[in-house]
């Protein structure tokens, strides 16, 4: 089940690509992480890189964020503002960057 | 669109330099003229969404407008004004994003004709636009308080672009003698950086606590709340017992005059002379905003919250700390979110597209001192006309927890600075 709504999300993902575009467009909220969560693969940075990360590492991150499972400073805040949906298209736009 | 555009001689050199560098440049033969995006004022907001722009579509013609050569930020300037750090650790120059295909035009944007979207620039240029992104941040208000002019900006610095007037702030607190009274004005809301002026007193309490530990620092605010308040008023207390003092607006803290000749500050129930005197005054949009009709009358710049165009101004979107964004403060973080938000809704309205709903996150850190980081979040969506905060997400950090949360929100707002930085400016 969780497999197929994954696969759901990423096929809602690339239908909503623009032609011509270069990149898929973020999905809402994306685009908002790399203002801490560093794209340059070479950054040393303790917060943690998220592009090309696992979707499902990533699903399974905010999850525990939102429910408190896991312990944050600023993430549990932030992970309360989206939806599963939402998550999952986040992770697997996140997982699909270089 | 259609028409196509002709290249000044600027553009022209631009876009050989973007072909050299083997980017690719749409032949007029083969191609529909390119659509082109202006972008005025490379901070935060700007910058972000020229990079950004050029990320999505690399066939916009992306030009952004910013007569420094040199970008100043401001978030980590209160620690250069308490001498922990360098004013050249704030600096930052758009030789990459040029490299990156965007023009830069290194001229302030002087007029805005919205019927016929032309930029006039202060050389008596002019770039033509299919939709214009303003990105100019703030303009300090120096009729606001009476005899707080530029003149006085000289003697009583507001440190609020940073800059210049950060540099003179922390000379001046280091020439001040052990036991002199520090003054910092305070704003009514809506002003950039809702938490600055309190990270400003922490931090110039820091400073005074280590150098000079005789000498008080008090805040006259034109509020009776402000951003992180709790975790500011625990902070001083458990780091400078007895240092600082807040006087509220409904203690008599707001500010209406000042003197620059005695650096004396004027409420309505008394007077307060300062050894130093940093007056933050109230602000409004920068200029450029109100010739292009995007803002109103409350000085700020009303938008569309999907796509951030100007409710007043069509094809002219605005972002970043001239906006009005409904519950998203002035913050950087807020204008590169808005940034790349923006970006994606103008590229898809140049090709045709309807752009989604988006939403937007705010982080934003402050230093109680260095290695005690406090932070304030949040989620927004579009909802009423307005980015309204997600309910149940967002807020301060929490005010029990040990010093060892304070000291990763501290590492975590270092490498939040170093990370904005390298995505906008890198």
């Amino acid at each position: 089940m969780t497999a197929l709504r994954f696969a759901l999300g990423v096929a809602a993902i690339l239908a909503s690509t623009v032609p011509g575009f270069a990149a898929s467009p973020a999905p809402p909220g994306a685009a908002s992480c790399s203002g801490c969560h560093s794209i340059g693969a070479s950054a040393t940075s303790p917060i943690s890189r998220l592009y090309g990360r696992d979707a499902g590492e990533i699903m399974t991150a905010m999850m525990g964020f939102r429910d408190g499972s896991i312990p944050s400073t600023v993430m549990n805040r932030i992970a309360k503002g989206f939806s599963d949906d939402e998550l999952r298209a986040i992770a697997a736009w996140l997982a699909a960057q270089k | 669109m259609g028409i196509r555009h002709r290249m000044n001689r600027r553009e022209f050199l631009g876009a050989g330099a973007a072909a050299a560098a083997g980017l690719a440049f749409p032949l007029p033969a083969f191609a529909q003229a390119a659509a082109r995006v202006v972008v005025v004022g490379g901070g935060f907001g700007g910058a972000s969404c020229a990079r950004a722009l050029k990320q999505i579509d690399p066939k916009l013609q992306v030009t952004l407008v910013e007569p420094n050569r040199t970008f100043v930020a401001c978030p980590f300037s209160n620690n250069v004004i308490a001498g922990l750090r360098s004013i050249e650790e704030q600096q930052f120059g758009y030789d990459k994003i040029a490299a990156s295909g965007v023009t830069v035009v290194a001229q302030a944007a002087t007029a805005i004709d919205g019927a016929a979207r032309t930029v006039g620039l202060a050389d008596g240029t002019r770039l033509s636009y299919d939709r214009l992104v303003l990105a100019p941040g703030i303009d300090l208000r120096f009729d606001a308080l009476q005899g707080y002019d530029e003149a006085a900006a000289a003697k009583m610095p507001h440190a609020w672009k940073a800059g210049e007037q950060t540099v003179l702030l922390h000379k001046q607190l280091e020439a001040m003698d052990d036991g002199g009274l520090v003054v910092i004005a305070a704003p009514a809301n809506p002003y950039r950086c809702p938490p600055g002026p309190y990270e400003r007193a922490c931090l110039i309490a820091h400073y005074l606590k280590t150098k000079k530990p005789r000498s008080k620092l008090l805040i006259l605010d034109a509020k009776d709340t402000f951003s992180k308040q709790r975790l500011f008023q625990n902070a001083w207390k458990e780091l400078y017992p007895g240092m600082i003092e807040w006087i509220s607006l409904s203690q008599g803290g707001k500010v209406n005059a000042v003197d620059a000749a005695t650096n004396t500050l004027i409420t309505d129930f008394g007077n307060h002379t300062a050894k130093v005197a940093n007056v933050i005054p109230p602000q409004r949009a920068g200029r450029i905003a109100g010739l292009a009709g995007a803002a109103d009358n409350t000085g700020w710049c009303a938008i569309d919250p999907v796509t951030f165009e100007s409710k007043s101004a069509p094809n002219i979107h605005v972002i970043g700390d001239a906006c009005i964004a409904g519950g998203m403060p002035k913050s950087a973080f807020s204008a590169n979110s808005q940034a790349k938000n923006c970006a994606s809704a103008v590229a898809t309205l140049l090709a045709g597209g309807t752009p989604g709903t988006p939403k937007l996150i705010n982080t934003c850190y402050s230093l109680a001192a260095p290695g005690y980081g406090i932070s304030v979040a949040g989620v927004y969506a579009p909802k009423n006309g307005l980015l309204a905060d997600v309910e149940g997400a967002g807020g301060v950090s929490p005010a029990d927890v040990p010093r060892e949360f304070r000291a990763r929100e501290a590492e975590y707002a270092d490498a939040w600075f170093k990370t904005i930085t390298a995505e906008v400016f890198g």
